[in-house]
């Protein structure tokens, strides 16, 4: 089966920096995986989420996601790209806090006609998805800032997930919460990733979590620089 | 949602900077309306107070003084021009009318001035147009008066009033002309200049009322009997005027009758043209003018300044928001256009708040400046060319917003999908 992500020979070196924080040879996403990324802090991983997200362009080597080189997109194309295939749940979640719950579900539509199009009438998928992730009606209205941890989180996940993306970016989402609650919100998250047919990328300190993904990688070892940044 | 709904929620989100940056612009806005528009008003105001006079007389004074203190009441005269010197100039050939206007009273705050019935015939304001009467008619009887708009309208007086005149202008108007109390002939219609705030009576009721005033207070026993004066109305007549208006046969004669009356032998005069003279008051105050528009353009950069440090100040609170923006599928022109609409809306909302604030102001100083100074100051728009000041302004206020823009955008390209701190 054709590869989702496709990276090969990958570098990358921060501006003023000697030493590259990314030295990765090989790394792939298969359609519909769900895979467990670990390392240290410091490692290297948000920087490889920038790098695929399309954000970052590397030195060396090649990110192909779908067939499609993504340093041959300008940055424009780049921005595009991750509007239309990608979505992103943050560790601290990062909703618009002046923003109700389903403008914010709904967000990376206004920046998508492809993703909006995908997800066919907007506030009702919204809410479909506000409905799986056991996101009371009641809330829909309000202010983001307004929920609790748990709540907030529910709806990031939906955020990422709206418009069907191809591959989900999610940037230890579950550091804050208890174990119960990690483990539903992972109940719930593999739902709908599933239900969407993508792929998760899910980067996380547990270990604990590793065992429920297809795949487990630990950065510092496909990552050859070893550098703790 | 589009781009500029997301900077609208997000501007209520900062409400409280938002609107005390609004509030800050709109004070500058208003102060640069307000200067603009009531230096026009005022301008119009003057050159509307007198319009078909072609030459304004009085003894020898400054040009300006003359056409403050005989046109807008603003001043007093040093001297006066003799009666005998008055009808020289009446009669002179080249003239066609003349209007003597004789000062030095007031009633409860407005002038009066004695004069003749030409008044009512010659004087013109505004576009030309001459004065008409709301009720009654010109004074018929030696002690009746005829009162501005204002002066009906402030002191509540009807036809068939009587009052009383106070001898002197200003404080020194103590002394009351009580033996000879006037009757209200007739009521004029408003002209929006100072004749709204005179009140007219005839030279021999003048002349009248200050027999046994001639050491410039009464002299017991030496005022004459009101009814005598009636008697005798067809002699009295002023020794001195203050100041006359003269109309021309020929407007070409203007220039050598006023160099005739400046060399007047007999004594010391000075003619003005009204047009003239008010163009030499601007030409004095353009100064004051100019200051004040380069104080209010100043303070409108503060505004604008004011606005840049609070956008930029919120700049790095914001850097998380817009990487999540960014995460979510934003360009980076987008997120700097956000900067950019969030501005617009800043910028458009103070200049709009502004305006209705300076066309407050301008309705709440209008009473003051009609009964001052007897100008009618109209409450308007701003006039075209001012609007397209405050849309410079507007393009000024979009053009600063490109610096935070312009570090959002490369804010937002370095940090990626994380915020590094």
């Amino acid at each position: 089966m054709a590869e989702l992500l496709q990276i090969v020979r990958l570098r990358y070196t921060w501006p003023g920096e000697t030493r590259p924080v990314l030295d990765i040879p090989e790394f792939t996403i298969a359609p519909g995986e769900r895979v467990f990324l670990q390392g240290p802090s410091g490692s290297g991983k948000s920087t490889l989420l920038a790098a695929i997200g399309g954000l970052i362009r590397p030195d060396n080597g090649t990110i192909r996601f779908d067939q499609t080189d993504l340093g041959t997109l300008s940055t424009a194309c780049r921005d595009r790209f991750r509007a239309e295939h990608l979505g992103v749940i943050f560790q601290q979640f990062n909703l618009l806090p002046w923003l109700d719950v389903r403008a914010n579900v709904t967000l990376p539509c206004r920046f998508s006609k492809a993703r909006a199009r995908r997800a066919g009438n907007v506030t009702e998928a919204a809410d479909a998805l506000l409905d799986a992730m056991d996101l009371a009606p009641a809330l829909r209205g309000k202010r983001a800032d307004t929920l609790s941890v748990g709540q907030q989180q529910r709806v990031a996940a939906a955020r990422a997930l709206i418009g069907k993306p191809r591959l989900v970016l999610a940037d230890e989402p579950t550091s804050a919460l208890d174990h119960d609650r990690r483990e539903a919100f992972i109940d719930l998250l593999f739902g709908q990733v599933e239900a969407a047919d993508s792929a998760l990328l899910f980067v996380s300190h547990d270990p604990a979590l590793a065992a429920r993904f297809d795949r487990q990688v630990s950065l510092p070892e496909i990552n050859r620089t070893g550098k703790v940044a | 949602m589009n781009l500029l709904g997301l900077a609208f929620r997000s501007l209520i989100n900062r409400r409280f900077a938002v609107i005390l940056t609004v509030v800050t612009i709109a004070l500058s806005i208003g102060l640069l309306v307000l200067v603009e528009q009531m230096r026009s008003e005022v301008r119009d105001g003057f050159y509307r107070s007198v319009s078909g006079t072609d030459l304004i007389v009085g003894a020898r004074t400054a040009p300006i003084q003359l056409l403050l203190y005989s046109v807008f009441g603003i001043g007093d005269a040093t001297n006066n021009i003799s009666w005998q010197t008055y009808r020289e100039l009446a009669e002179t050939s080249d003239i066609s009318w003349t209007i003597p206007m004789a000062l030095g009273d007031m009633h409860r705050g407005y002038r009066v001035m004695g004069t003749s019935e030409e008044l009512f015939a010659h004087f013109r304001y505004g576009d030309r147009q001459a004065l008409a009467f709301a009720q009654g008619g010109p004074f018929d009887d030696l002690f009746e008066v005829v009162i501005g708009h204002q002066v009906a309208r402030q002191l509540d007086y009807v036809i068939g009033d009587q009052l009383v005149l106070a001898h002197g202008t200003g404080s020194t108007a103590l002394q009351q002309h009580d033996d000879h109390p006037f009757t209200i002939s007739g009521i004029l219609e408003p002209t929006g200049t100072p004749v709204d705030q005179t009140l007219y009576i005839s030279l021999a009721a003048h002349r009248a009322i200050h027999i046994g005033w001639e050491r410039g207070t009464r002299m017991p026993g030496a005022e004459i009997d009101p009814d005598e004066a009636r008697d005798r109305a067809d002699e009295l007549r002023p020794d001195s005027v203050t100041a006359v208006l003269l109309g021309l046969n020929t407007r070409s004669a203007v220039f050598g009758l006023q160099r005739r009356i400046n060399d007047f032998r007999a004594e010391a005069l000075t003619a003005i043209m009204p047009g003239i003279a008010l163009q030499e008051l601007w030409r004095i105050t353009g100064l004051v003018e100019q200051t004040l528009r380069l104080v209010a353009g100043m303070v409108v950069l503060a505004g604008l300044l004011g606005m840049l440090t609070v956008l930029l100040t919120t700049l790095n609170e914001r850097r998380r928001e817009m990487a999540m923006l960014r995460a979510n599928g934003a360009r980076p022109w987008q997120i700097a256009g956000l900067l950019v609409f969030e501005a617009g809306l800043i910028a458009a909302s103070g200049i709009i708040v502004g305006v209705l604030l300076a066309l407050l102001v301008q309705a709440l100083a209008a009473p003051w400046l009609l009964a001052t100074f007897g100008l009618h100051v109209a409450v308007a728009w701003p006039a075209g060319d001012l609007w397209l000041v405050l849309g410079g302004i507007l393009l000024a206020g979009l053009a600063i917003s490109l610096v935070p823009a312009l570090l959002a955008y490369r804010r937002t390209l370095a940090d990626g999908m994380q915020v590094r701190m």
